[in-house]
C-alpha cells in the first residue's frame, strides 16, 4: 500500500486531491463550506510542509444568475436584484445602478435626494467595515471583537430598517431618488450613535493596534506590492494600504460627494495590518461626511418629480386622474429608457464597483453588467499567500473581505 | 472627442471603427483585428493601464455579422479618465484576443465572459468556466438562452425527503 492509500484509509474525509511524493507537496481542498472563508470561497492549496506554495480560488458557489435576471424585470424592478449582490453594502449595488439608469434617461437627483444617498451610503461602509473587523478579528482569535463589532453594526442596522424598513437590502435607492422621504426623528438614533462610535473605534484600536498578538499575526502577512495590485485590478482598501490614495469619491465625484470634506487613509505596508489601519481610518472619515450631511441636510424633494419615472404620492392617487394613469403605467409596465450604453462607479467599501448598463429603448434592461469589486479582488489572492504559512491564509481572506454574494452574483 | 482617439487614429489607421461620447466618457469601437496593437499601445504608453472592467454583451438579432461585442473599461489613474472600448466579436464559436498578458486583471474577468457568453478568448492561460458548474451545457447570458429553460434540479425527490 502506499503511502497515499494508507492516509487516504486512515482519514476518511480528509479531501487529499494530490500528493506528490517526489517534489513533497500535497494539494489539499479548503472550503467551500469553512467558517474562515466568508461564505462559499473554495481554496485549492498545494502545500510544502507549513508552506502554501500555490493557492487557487474556486468561486461559483453561489451564482444565481442575478445580471440575467435583470435582464427580466423592468428598470424599477432590477433594483431589486442589484441590492441583493453585495450584500454587506446593499445601498453602494442600488446607488450605482440607479447613477447608470439616470445618466441613460438623463434626470437628475434632487439635492435632499444626493444627500440622503450620501449619508445612507457613507453609514452603510462603516457597517461593512464592522463586520469586517468583526470576521477578521474572529479569525485571528479575538473572539470579544467579533461580538462588539456586530454589537455596533446592530445600531446601524436598525437605523437602516427605520428608514427603509428592512435590515438588508433594502431597495431604498431606486432611479430619479430615494424610495421615501427620511422619517420623522430620523436624527435621533443617529445622535445616540455619534454619542458611541467614536469612542468605540479608539477601544477597538487599543484592543488590537498594540496587541503583539495582533501584530504578529497581521504585520507582513499577506502582502502585495502595489504594481502586483493594480495589475491584478485591486482596488479599495487593498490598494491604498500599498500608498496609493485612489478613491473614486475624489477620482470621479458621484453625488455630490466632494461638497463634503474628507481624507483617503492610505499606508504603505501591502500588508494585514495596512489594510487594517486603512480601513479603520476609512471609518473615521465615513463618520465625519455622515456628520457633514447630517448637519447640511437640504430640505425639499427627495426625488425626481417626474411623473413618468416616479410613482405619484398616495394623496395624489385620490385626487388627480393623470396620477392615477401614471400610476398604473409605472406599476404595470415600467418606464421606457433610451437606448444607450454607460459606465458608472462608485467607492464601495471593497472598492470600486462599476456597472456596465444598455438600454436597447426598451422598459427592461439590455444588460447588465456588475464589476464587483470582491469578484476582481479574489484575484490577488494568490499573490498574498504565496509561500506564506497555512495559518496565515485565514488572514489574507479576511483582509480582502470578499464578499461571495458579490462575487457570484 | 479626446487627445487618445486621435492618437490611436493617427498611429493605428483602420482601427477605429467609430467613436463617441457617452455621457462624458469617449467610446472607442476597434476592428477586432487591430485590437491586439492598440491594446497594446493603451497599456503601456496611453496611461491607461488600469482595467476596470470587462464584459461581453450579446446583440443577437440587433447586429448581423458580429453577434457579440466585448467591453473594456480602461482607466488612466494620472489624467483621471475613463476610456470605453468596444471590440465586436464574430464567428462560431466567437473568438477574441485575450488580453490577459498586457492586463493581467482580465483573467477572471474573460473566464466569466467565457463561462456567459462562449466567448473564446485565444491565448487566455486557463480558459474554462468560473461561475457555473464544469459540466454545464450552453452559456446563460446569451439572449437565446431563456430563463426558465433549465430544469429545476432534485425536482423529482418526493416532498418528504
Amino acid at each position: 500500500m502506499s503511502t497515499v492509500d494508507q492516509f487516504e484509509a486512515n482519514s476518511a474525509g480528509a479531501f487529499v486531491e494530490a500528493w506528490d511524493e517526489s517534489a513533497e507537496t500535497m494539494t489539499i481542498n479548503m472550503g467551500p463550506q469553512h467558517p474562515s472563508t466568508h461564505g462559499v470561497l473554495r481554496l485549492v492549496l498545494t502545500l510544502e510542509g507549513e508552506i502554501v506554495r500555490e493557492a487557487r480560488p474556486v468561486i461559483g458557489y453561489l451564482h444565481t444568475g442575478m445580471e440575467k435576471e435583470c435582464e427580466d424585470n423592468n428598470w424599477r424592478q432590477a433594483v431589486t436584484i442589484v441590492t441583493r449582490m453585495d450584500y454587506l453594502a446593499p445601498f453602494h449595488n442600488e446607488l450605482v445602478y440607479s447613477m447608470g439608469v439616470e445618466k441613460l434617461l438623463g434626470i437628475e437627483v434632487p439635492e435632499r435626494g444626493q444627500a440622503i444617498r450620501i449619508l445612507m451610503t457613507e453609514l452603510n461602509r462603516i457597517s461593512s467595515h464592522l463586520v469586517w473587523l468583526a470576521t477578521q478579528s474572529m479569525d485571528m482569535g479575538a473572539i470579544s471583537m467579533m461580538l462588539y463589532g456586530f454589537r455596533e453594526r446592530e445600531l446601524l442596522i436598525d437605523f437602516f430598517e427605520m428608514v427603509t424598513g428592512l435590515r438588508m437590502n433594502h431597495n431604498y435607492i431606486c432611479p430619479g431618488g430615494v424610495w421615501q422621504d427620511l422619517p420623522e426623528g430620523w436624527r435621533t438614533p443617529l445622535a445616540d450613535f455619534y454619542s458611541i462610535f467614536p469612542k468605540k473605534i479608539a477601544e477597538y484600536e487599543g484592543l488590537l493596534t498594540d496587541n503583539p498578538i495582533w501584530r504578529q499575526r497581521t504585520q507582513g502577512v499577506g502582502v502585495i506590492s502595489r504594481e502586483d495590485a493594480l495589475a491584478l485590478g485591486a482596488t479599495g482598501p487593498i490598494l491604498r494600504a500599498t500608498g496609493l490614495d485612489w478613491d473614486i469619491r475624489k477620482a470621479f465625484p458621484y453625488s455630490g460627494i466632494d461638497k463634503y470634506e474628507f481624507e483617503v487613509p492610505t499606508e504603505t505596508g501591502g500588508d494585514v495590518f495596512s489594510r487594517y489601519v486603512v480601513r479603520m481610518e476609512e471609518m473615521r472619515q465615513s463618520l465625519g461626511i455622515a456628520q457633514q450631511v447630517i448637519e447640511s441636510m437640504p430640505e425639499g424633494d427627495y426625488r425626481n418629480p417626474d411623473p413618468k419615472i416616479t410613482p405619484p404620492s398616495r394623496r395624489q392617487l385620490t385626487t388627480s386622474m393623470e396620477a392615477v394613469i401614471h400610476h398604473f403605467k409605472i406599476v404595470t409596465q415600467g418606464y421606457t429608457v433610451p437606448a444607450g450604453e454607460v459606465y458608472v462607479a462608485v467607492e464601495s467599501p471593497r472598492g470600486e464597483l462599476g456597472t456596465w448598463i444598455v438600454s436597447d429603448g426598451g422598459t427592461n434592461p439590455y444588460r447588465v453588467h456588475v464589476r464587483d469589486p470582491s469578484f476582481v479582488n479574489l484575484q490577488s489572492l494568490p499573490v498574498m499567500m504565496k509561500d506564506s504559512l497555512v495559518a496565515d491564509t485565514v488572514a489574507s481572506i479576511a483582509s480582502v473581505d470578499p464578499v461571495m454574494g458579490g462575487v457570484d452574483r | 472627442m479626446s487627445d487618445v482617439i486621435e492618437q490611436i487614429k493617427a498611429t493605428f489607421p483602420g482601427a477605429a471603427l467609430s467613436e463617441s461620447n457617452a455621457f462624458g466618457q469617449d467610446v472607442l469601437v476597434v476592428a477586432p483585428d487591430k485590437w491586439q496593437g492598440v491594446a497594446r499601445w493603451l497599456a503601456t504608453e496611453s496611461g491607461f493601464a488600469f482595467l476596470s472592467d470587462l464584459c461581453g454583451v450579446d446583440w443577437l438579432e440587433v447586429r448581423g455579422e458580429a453577434r457579440f461585442e466585448v467591453v473594456y473599461n480602461l482607466t488612466n489613474f494620472e489624467s483621471k479618465t475613463r476610456l470605453t472600448v468596444k471590440v465586436p466579436v464574430a464567428g462560431d464559436p466567437p473568438t477574441a484576443r485575450t488580453v490577459t498578458d498586457l492586463w493581467p486583471a482580465a483573467n477572471w474577468l474573460e473566464r466569466e465572459a467565457f463561462d456567459m457568453f462562449g466567448i473564446v478568448f485565444e491565448g487566455h492561460p486557463n480558459l474554462e468556466r468560473i461561475l457555473m458548474p464544469d459540466e454545464w451545457e450552453g452559456h446563460p447570458l446569451r439572449k437565446d438562452y431563456a430563463v426558465g429553460k433549465v430544469p429545476i434540479e432534485f425536482k423529482h425527490l418526493s416532498p418528504g425527503f
